[in-house]
């Protein structure tokens, strides 16, 4: 597929003094998509994004935006704007003068500056807003004043700094709608600096994690959900039980692995593994059955006691002790109640799951 | 001993003692909390005013005391040629004294305000060190350095730069130079104050949307740190207007201030009516200068 990039990061590193903050990163945004920058605060996430916007300059290594190359192009030279996380408003302006302070740098008429501004505050759902101060508006829609200060320019990439960070949850939720919604509507390519994982599962379109300054994978929310690279990734992107074992054999599409204490698992595995190599197998709790009898043998399948039973609406989380002294969180959708099946605390599981399921990561 | 009808007072048919009525009344807390200042003010600042209000309304005596005959005769007297020469030349030396504290302060805040906190602190405590010795002490300093025989002047008849010494001392310049040496520390901390408190990520925004370094220093950082100018250029500009040592030891006959004139006529010519119009003729300027500067500056904030 021919397709034109809107960012390119190649081999790029920052240091601050002895500190790495960014490790040899190289990155591919395409024109047009919704790109996530996830990781633990602290793993480079927002200098990469300082380094697109700008305000910081690579130790080595090169960034093109558009095809061009940016060496120490400033950032007001640059085509991209940003959200930054507390907004950085001026209190100084209302919300009109906010917004127009980009066209009115390009020396855009007064006229056609107002004319967009009331277009852009129509489009982030604040029409009639131009005259408020900053300080007089809520969290929410000081959110989506910097979004308009940061669109109305039209930027070729638009660069967002963990935006949503400091609203609540209800609101984070829509916003996050709307912003992929907006995403749609102007088709600007959006790099999106977050550290929450269901935030990036749920808005991106490809998500980069990163990790001590290195990025560990990069994939649609599918794949590194569902075929993460690394434990980090496993870990940090939604629920894992890890299970530590030796590779026994290959078996079709499957990787035998002996785990101590239970029934060889299967995991599915393009990679190989030479026989007698350490390995993780990985499988997701929401992927696990948990029943009171034991089951048909072709499955991955073990036994362990359940230590604790929570409720949690939709689902009801489990932790079972295996025989091996491993626990095993389970996550299982609430159709029946738990204490119906027998399933309550102390009692006897049998846990079991596909082999397509779980994967396999190198130690 | 206070007697008990002073701490005790029937209220309906309750006996409330002075502290329990003042638990009670908000008021009450007020007035008790703020006397001990008023009262201050009112003996050693309002009375004091006063008295040199009155003694500016009355008359010189025969061996230079005052007598109370009412007349504006003094107020009229400062409208002379010599006296406004004094006058404006003290507003001058005392607006060229704000511009160049600011026009250096604020750098140097600025610069301080943008180093790691560990390194901020040891450069304010460098900026204040000067306040460790007298002002008079520092001001002979300043003499040592400026005069004939003095640091400059030696240094550069020794490389043979200059065959006779450079008039350094007792003129206008020596004067702003003294007064810049003194009171660049009072408006650097003002500023420090409201540089500091700037959220720097708002010159970022700025820069983002297109603004250059200079751009984004004129519609963001001046802005928002107007507060800290203009209380800066208020603190400079009070003391240097009447500023009485450095003019006294610094400057020559040429660049006498109101300070200089209010001392000659309270202790030399001993005409204390005269001078107290001086010292309320001071005060008014100062009070107006003030006024219209936070007008300026209120419109810009």
């Amino acid at each position: 597929m021919d397709e034109t990039i809107a960012v390119e990061l190649l081999n790029v590193t920052k240091c601050f003094g002895e500190v790495v903050a960014v490790d040899n990163v190289s990155l591919k945004v395409r024109d047009g998509e919704f790109f996530a920058l996830l990781g633990p605060s602290g793993c480079g996430k927002t200098t990469t994004l300082r380094l697109m916007a700008g305000f910081e300059t690579p130790t080595e290594g090169e960034i093109y935006i558009q095809g061009e190359l940016m060496g120490l192009t400033p950032p007001f030279q640059r085509n991209t704007n940003m959200v930054f996380q507390e907004y950085a408003l001026f209190p100084h302006m209302n919300v009109a003068e906010n917004i127009g302070f980009g066209l009115e740098m390009k020396k855009v008429p007064k006229q056609e500056i107002a004319h967009r501004v009331e277009e852009t505050l129509e489009l982030v759902r604040l029409p009639g807003f131009g005259k408020r101060r900053p300080d007089q508006l809520s969290g929410g829609q000081q959110q989506r004043v910097a979004l308009a200060r940061a669109l109305i320019n039209r930027p070729g990439v638009l660069l967002l700094d963990e935006p949503l960070g400091s609203l609540d949850l209800k609101l984070r939720k829509e916003m996050q709608l709307e912003l992929q919604g907006l995403q749609h509507q102007v088709g600007i390519t959006f790099v999106y600096v977050t550290h929450d994982q269901e935030e990036a599962l749920t808005m991106s379109d490809r998500i980069a994690v990163m990790d001590q300054g290195r990025v560990l994978q990069v994939g649609t929310p599918t794949e590194t959900y569902e075929r993460p690279a690394s434990r980090f990734v496993a870990d940090f992107i939604g629920e894992t039980n890890f299970l530590e074992g030796v590779v026994l054999k290959r078996h079709g599409n499957y990787v035998v692995v002996e785990v101590a204490d239970m029934a060889p698992v299967l995991a599915q595995s393009v990679e190989e593994f030479a026989p007698g190599k350490r390995v993780t197998a990985a499988v997701r709790p929401e992927k696990i059955t948990i029943q009171t009898e034991e089951r048909r043998k072709e499955n991955n399948c073990c036994q362990g006691t359940i230590e604790s039973v929570v409720y949690i609406g939709t689902d009801t989380n489990y932790l079972v002790r295996l025989d091996s002294g491993a626990t095993m969180r389970v996550r299982e959708q609430n159709v029946l109640p738990s204490l119906e099946r027998g399933l309550g605390e102390g009692a006897t599981a049998f846990l079991s799951w596909q082999p397509d399921c779980s994967f396999l990561l190198p130690d | 001993m206070i007697p008990e009808s002073w701490c005790r007072r029937v209220v309906g048919n309750e006996t409330l003692s002075i502290i329990e009525r003042m638990r009670r009344n908000k008021n009450l807390q007020i007035i008790s909390l703020l006397s001990p200042s008023m009262v201050w003010l009112l003996a050693f600042f309002l009375l004091p005013l006063m008295m040199v209000l009155l003694a500016s309304l009355g008359r010189r005596g025969p061996w230079g005391g005052v007598v109370y005959q009412w007349n504006l005769d003094n107020y009229i007297r400062f409208v002379d040629r010599i006296y406004f020469k004094i006058f404006f030349r003290s507003v001058r030396i005392a607006t060229v004294n704000t511009f160049l504290c600011l026009l250096f302060g604020y750098p140097l805040a600025y610069f301080i305000a943008r180093r790691p906190k560990r390194w901020r602190h040891v450069l304010l405590l460098l900026v204040m060190i000067p306040f460790w010795t007298n002002f008079l002490v520092r001001t002979y300093a300043w003499m040592i350095i400026l005069r004939d025989t003095g640091l400059i002047n030696s240094l550069l008849m020794q490389t043979g730069t200059i065959s006779k010494p450079l008039p350094l001392l007792y003129n206008q310049n020596a004067v702003v130079l003294g007064l810049f040496y003194g009171y660049l520390p009072f408006m650097v901390l003002p500023l420090y104050a409201s540089i500091e408190k700037l959220d720097f990520s708002l010159v970022e925004a700025a820069q983002d949307l297109g603004a250059n370094s200079l751009i984004a220093f004129r519609r963001i950082v001046l802005p928002l740190t107007m507060p800290g100018i203009v209380a800066g250029a208020i603190i400079t500009f009070i003391p240097s207007l009447g500023a009485y040592v450095t003019p006294d030891l610094l400057g020559g006959a040429k660049s006498m201030m109101i300070g200089n004139l209010l001392q000659q006529q309270f202790l030399e010519v001993r005409d204390w009516p005269f001078g107290s119009a001086v010292g309320f003729i001071l005060m008014a300027t100062v009070l107006l200068a003030t006024m219209l500067y936070f007008r300026t500056g209120g419109r810009t904030l």
